[in-house]
């Protein structure tokens, strides 16, 4: 079976922050081809995912498969500045090493 | 504090009175709340073309037919074209393409919530007692298979009549490179 791609890709930029400090809790996300704010409106409270590897494997509560694959969940808040950056709140705050990483921005919960 | 505002105090005397405070009694608020089904989406009308975001069946094209009570949408393949039989899907999961497919309105009561209703899982002891039920069921009702040959019988002729309809059901959708979805038009 074919695997579809039913996600934008996204790049963690960074936490919500001043120059000397910084906001944890909101992370910064640059959506591939998303160049203004008007743009970010199709993607406001779609939800995000950050896939990243571990060492053990564990059994995935949904798939009821053992993977070494684990996510943390979010959504999209809103937008972040003008051109197109968006602000991201997740369930647990991104590790700081998510920083550059590959986010995937769902596409749903769908108002289209 | 939540005990505070759902309750009414009411006197168990008439009148204002002599009335004595500790004769009075807490009763809930009365909830006059009716539930009501998600509201639809205008984008979706029986016969649309919605393409499934999540689940088993992601990416498929599939048939809405119906709102349900629950607020869920009934959809189906139809089964015999993608594989997708008659299933309740949330509408946030969906998005709805353009494409309206002419089905003349199908009036069947056997389509509501309850036909998706889980059978209750024999408990530990029933287990044991009856070892040779267990294995007996089949994993899909006869009912369902009935259900679904009656729904895509009036389904698939209206789809065939499209021109490579079929086909576009047959195919998923998919985001290929350069495509973003803030820029298609479903």
């Amino acid at each position: 079976m074919q695997p579809v791609k039913l996600f934008s890709k996204g790049i963690v930029t960074g936490f919500r922050r001043g120059l000397r400090n910084q906001t944890v809790t909101t992370s910064l996300v640059k959506i591939e081809g998303v160049e203004s704010k008007a743009d970010v409106d199709f993607y406001l409270g779609k939800r995000v995912a950050y896939i990243y590897r571990a060492q053990k494997k564990r059994k995935n509560k949904i798939t009821k498969r053992e993977t070494k694959l684990r996510v943390i969940w979010g959504k999209v808040r809103r937008a972040h500045g003008s051109s197109g950056a968006v602000r991201c709140a997740f369930r647990t705050n991104l590790p700081p090493k998510a920083i550059g990483a590959t986010v995937r921005v769902m596409m749903y919960p769908s108002r289209v | 504090c939540k005990q505070q505002h759902d309750q009414a105090v009411v006197s168990t005397q008439s009148g204002h009175y002599g009335r004595d405070p500790t004769e009075d009694v807490k009763r809930p608020l009365t909830n006059r709340r009716k539930v009501k089904p998600t509201k639809l989406r205008s984008s979706i009308k029986p016969g649309t073309v919605l393409i499934l975001l999540a689940g088993a069946h992601r990416g498929k094209r599939v048939i809405f037919l119906k709102q349900l009570p629950s607020g869920l949408l009934l959809v189906t393949g139809p089964y015999k074209i993608n594989g997708v039989p008659l299933r309740r899907v949330d509408q946030a999961y969906v998005i709805a393409t353009s494409t309206v497919v002419e089905i003349p309105a199908i009036a069947n009561d056997k389509l509501t919530d309850a036909m998706f209703k889980r059978k209750a899982k024999p408990t530990k002891n029933e287990r044991e007692m009856f070892i040779e039920n267990t294995s007996e069921e089949p994993k899909i009702s006869a009912e369902r298979i009935a259900l679904q040959k009656e729904v895509d019988a009036v389904v698939v002729p209206a789809v065939k009549k499209v021109e490579m309809l079929p086909s576009y059901l047959r195919s998923k959708f998919t985001l290929t490179k350069g495509q973003f979805p803030h820029q298609l038009k479903f």
